[in-house]
């Protein structure tokens, strides 16, 4: 049961395990273990970016593709639930409508970047789709009277879903909408991620691994390299619509810089290329560490700044700005000296 | 007596009209967007004003792309941090023209030469040292694998560009051209900018040094060779690591000039100018055909006149004409206009 769940891929590591297990855990009762505004906030970042680094692995680790289109996708979804619900009004249905005309956008315009581009070679992909991601955050940005331009959209989704629904406590946590709709990103999210799992273990997954190795002697057994580089596109890019949606549902608010901005694909980058590529338990790993970190180790750097001050250049260096700085580093260095990133290491130890 | 061999009298058919048209259509593709632009805008001034603007445009593009497209012909190298390039030239020479404030602020026309080549000339030796480093601590280790290049690659022009931040603050700069090159010239009724002119005269000569490098000497014979089949050239005793390098530098050198004269034409520079170039570098790049320096030419020039045609016709537009164009090349020509690296 729990093996046909995880589609027998199990984590082959004891330490992974306990990780896994333990990040499963601390998310299904997040609310209970670490009551606060703040910390429900980060730990649906996490649900949610676990589900977008994993579909973005299905694409980098699994095919061996590399695209810059992904904010894109995860952007349209979280555009597409805001537009249902400014246009539709309040209601469940928005929401659905949303998310999936959203995925159905992007499984697409996948298909038709991949049309373009896989054809010919896969080099094409990462230059086109970091073309047209930049043109359509600036299209974004430009029509305001549909997207509300740079201020993005703000919007009310069902009363159920809002801290305005109040049912009661329990452990002396007082149980709001918020709350459900926390459990609806938590389920959601690990449904997804387990939907993927089943797909990188299916034969298909299978074929893409070996188009990934060498693609010309999978063209010479038979497979159609093409098709299965182009639908891993538009699956990755449906289900990261889908994530994109659940992060438009949970904030309440869209917006450029929350879901376009090329910032956030060097974080997915960092966040696979940190947790491992080509494992989904690799972007559980990866999303956990670098959201934590995102939320909680750029204080740690305004401290360090601080207390540096006077000396030259250093404190410009730890300012909390040049957070970006360190990672650029710490994504070469991971690049070069761990391409399996922590999974790899920990399934390498035992 | 007969004759032993058959009569035979070879008969070298030309290739049909349409064929030569057909291989000839990269090269009329400029003119002919020209030719559209009069008759679409209508004006002659403002086509003059918007022609001179966007070839300017497009020779500074070419500059910066040029080193990128030999760069992936000869070794199968994409440099994702090529863009890191553009504004640390921009930062770099753009703080010795402030410096040199004594010399751009005076209307003497020699001084003012003098000022914009120190400029160029620290901007070009630091970004070709740059270049340098780049390529042996970055790219090296990395050779011959895409993936892992594309990352690492973006990683570097991620620390390029918060260096930049680091070490001149986080704001954009502010600057004013030379005061020679300030102010327009009036031809045939259409007021022209005198740097946008100079640009263009610029990036022609440029593009024709390139061009003779390429063709007539040993060097580029080399280079051209490699590109083509590298192997070959290496079986033949050349050091192709040296001559890669080389070109590396060359093209680190010539994005960090191409930053200079951009920030120069923008009048403001900022750390993330190279990252937005570059997604006209790679298209420029895309639609020429990868590998290739006359194509390249031919897109830059098609993207800095298509966006200004555009800008000024339909001015919403502007924003998608560079993706439709490269789609409308790349459905015509799925490897590019002139493609010269086979598929590897």
């Amino acid at each position: 049961m729990l093996t046909n769940l995880i589609s027998d891929d199990r984590p082959r590591s004891l330490i992974l395990t306990g990780l896994l297990l333990g990040i499963l855990f601390c998310l299904a009762l997040a609310p209970f273990l670490f009551p606060g505004v703040r910390s429900l906030e980060t730990a649906a970042r996490i649900c949610i970016f676990i589900v977008l680094v994993a579909s973005y692995d299905l694409l980098l680790g699994y095919s061996g593709i590399v695209s810059f289109a992904h904010t894109m996708f995860f952007g349209l979804g979280a555009y597409g639930v805001a537009l249902a619900s400014v246009h539709m009004g309040r209601g469940y249905d928005a929401l659905i409508v949303g998310t999936v005309s959203g995925a159905v956008a992007s499984a697409l315009l996948a298909l038709l970047i991949g049309l373009f581009s896989l054809r010919v070679r896969a080099i094409f992909f990462a230059m086109i789709t970091l073309a047209v991601a930049s043109a359509v955050a600036v299209l974004v940005s430009q029509l305001s009277g549909l997207t509300g331009g740079e201020d993005g959209l703000n919007y009310s989704i069902p009363r159920e879903l809002t801290p305005a629904f109040k049912l009661g406590s329990l452990f002396g946590v007082s149980i709001t909408g918020k709350l459900l709709n926390y459990y609806l990103v938590f389920f959601a999210s690990l449904a997804l991620f387990l939907l993927l799992l089943r797909i990188v273990n299916s034969p298909f997954g299978r074929v893409l691994q070996a188009i990934r190795e060498n693609d010309f002697r999978a063209e010479a057994i038979g497979y159609r390299v093409v098709f299965y580089r182009t639908l891993a596109t538009c699956l990755s890019a449906a289900v990261a619509a889908i994530a994109g949606s659940l992060f438009a549902i949970w904030l309440r608010y869209v917006g450029p810089d929350t879901t376009l901005s090329f910032e956030i694909m060097l974080d997915i980058l960092l966040m696979v290329v940190i947790g491992g590529m080509g494992t989904m338990y690799g972007a559980v790993i990866g999303a956990t560490i670098f959201v934590l970190a995102q939320n909680y180790l750029q204080n740690l750097m305004g401290v360090a700044s601080g207390a540096t001050e006077g000396l030259p250049l250093i404190p410009q260096l730890l300012d909390p700005d040049r957070w970006l700085l360190w990672l650029g580093v710490l994504f070469i260095l991971s690049v070069y000296f761990f391409p399996t990133g922590i999974v790899g290491r920990l399934r390498s130890e035992d | 007596m007969t004759s032993a061999a058959p009569d035979h009298a070879p008969k070298y058919a030309q290739l049909s009209l349409p064929d030569r048209i057909g291989k000839a259509m990269p090269l009329l593709l400029v003119p002919l967007l020209v030719v559209f632009g009069f008759l679409s805008i209508g004006s002659t001034s403002s086509w003059l004003t918007l022609t001179v603007s966007g070839l300017a445009m497009g020779m500074m593009i070419f500059i910066m792309a040029s080193g990128l497209t030999l760069v992936f012909g000869l070794m199968d190298v994409i440099n994702f941090g090529h863009g890191a390039f553009i504004s640390v030239g921009a930062y770099v020479g753009i703080s010795a023209l402030l410096a040199l404030e004594s010399w751009t602020g005076v209307p003497s026309l020699l001084l003012n030469v003098a000022a914009v080549l120190a400029a160029v000339i620290a901007a070009m030796c630091v970004t070709g040292a740059l270049g340098w480093g780049f390529e042996r601590v970055i790219v090296r280790p990395v050779y011959g694998a895409h993936l892992k290049q594309i990352l690492v690659t973006v990683g570097g022009l991620i620390v390029i560009e918060q260096m930049i931040h680091v070490l001149w603050g986080p704001d954009e700069i502010y600057l004013t051209r030379p005061e020679t090159l300030k102010g327009a010239v009036t031809f045939a009724g259409a007021a022209i900018e005198k740097y946008r002119l100079l640009a263009v005269v610029f990036g022609l000569a440029l593009f024709v040094a390139m061009r003779l490098v390429l063709k007539r000497t040993k060097i580029g014979l080399i280079v051209r060779a490699g590109v083509q089949n590298g192997e070959m050239v290496e079986a033949l005793g050349y050091h192709l690591r040296l001559v890669f390098i080389g070109v590396f530098i060359a093209g680190s050198a010539l994005a960090g000039l191409g930053g200079v004269m951009w920030g120069l034409y923008q009048e403001v520079i900022t750390a993330g100018m190279g990252e937005e170039m570059m997604i006209l570098v790679f298209i420029v790049v895309i639609i020429g055909g990868l590998g290739s320096v006359e194509g390249a030419f031919i897109g830059a020039l098609l993207v800095g006149l298509l966006q200004n045609y555009i800008a000024f016709l339909e001015p919403k537009l502007a924003l998608i004409s560079n993706i439709a164009l490269m789609t409308a090349i790349l459905m015509w020509r799925p490897q590019g206009m002139m493609p010269v690296v086979k598929a590897k």
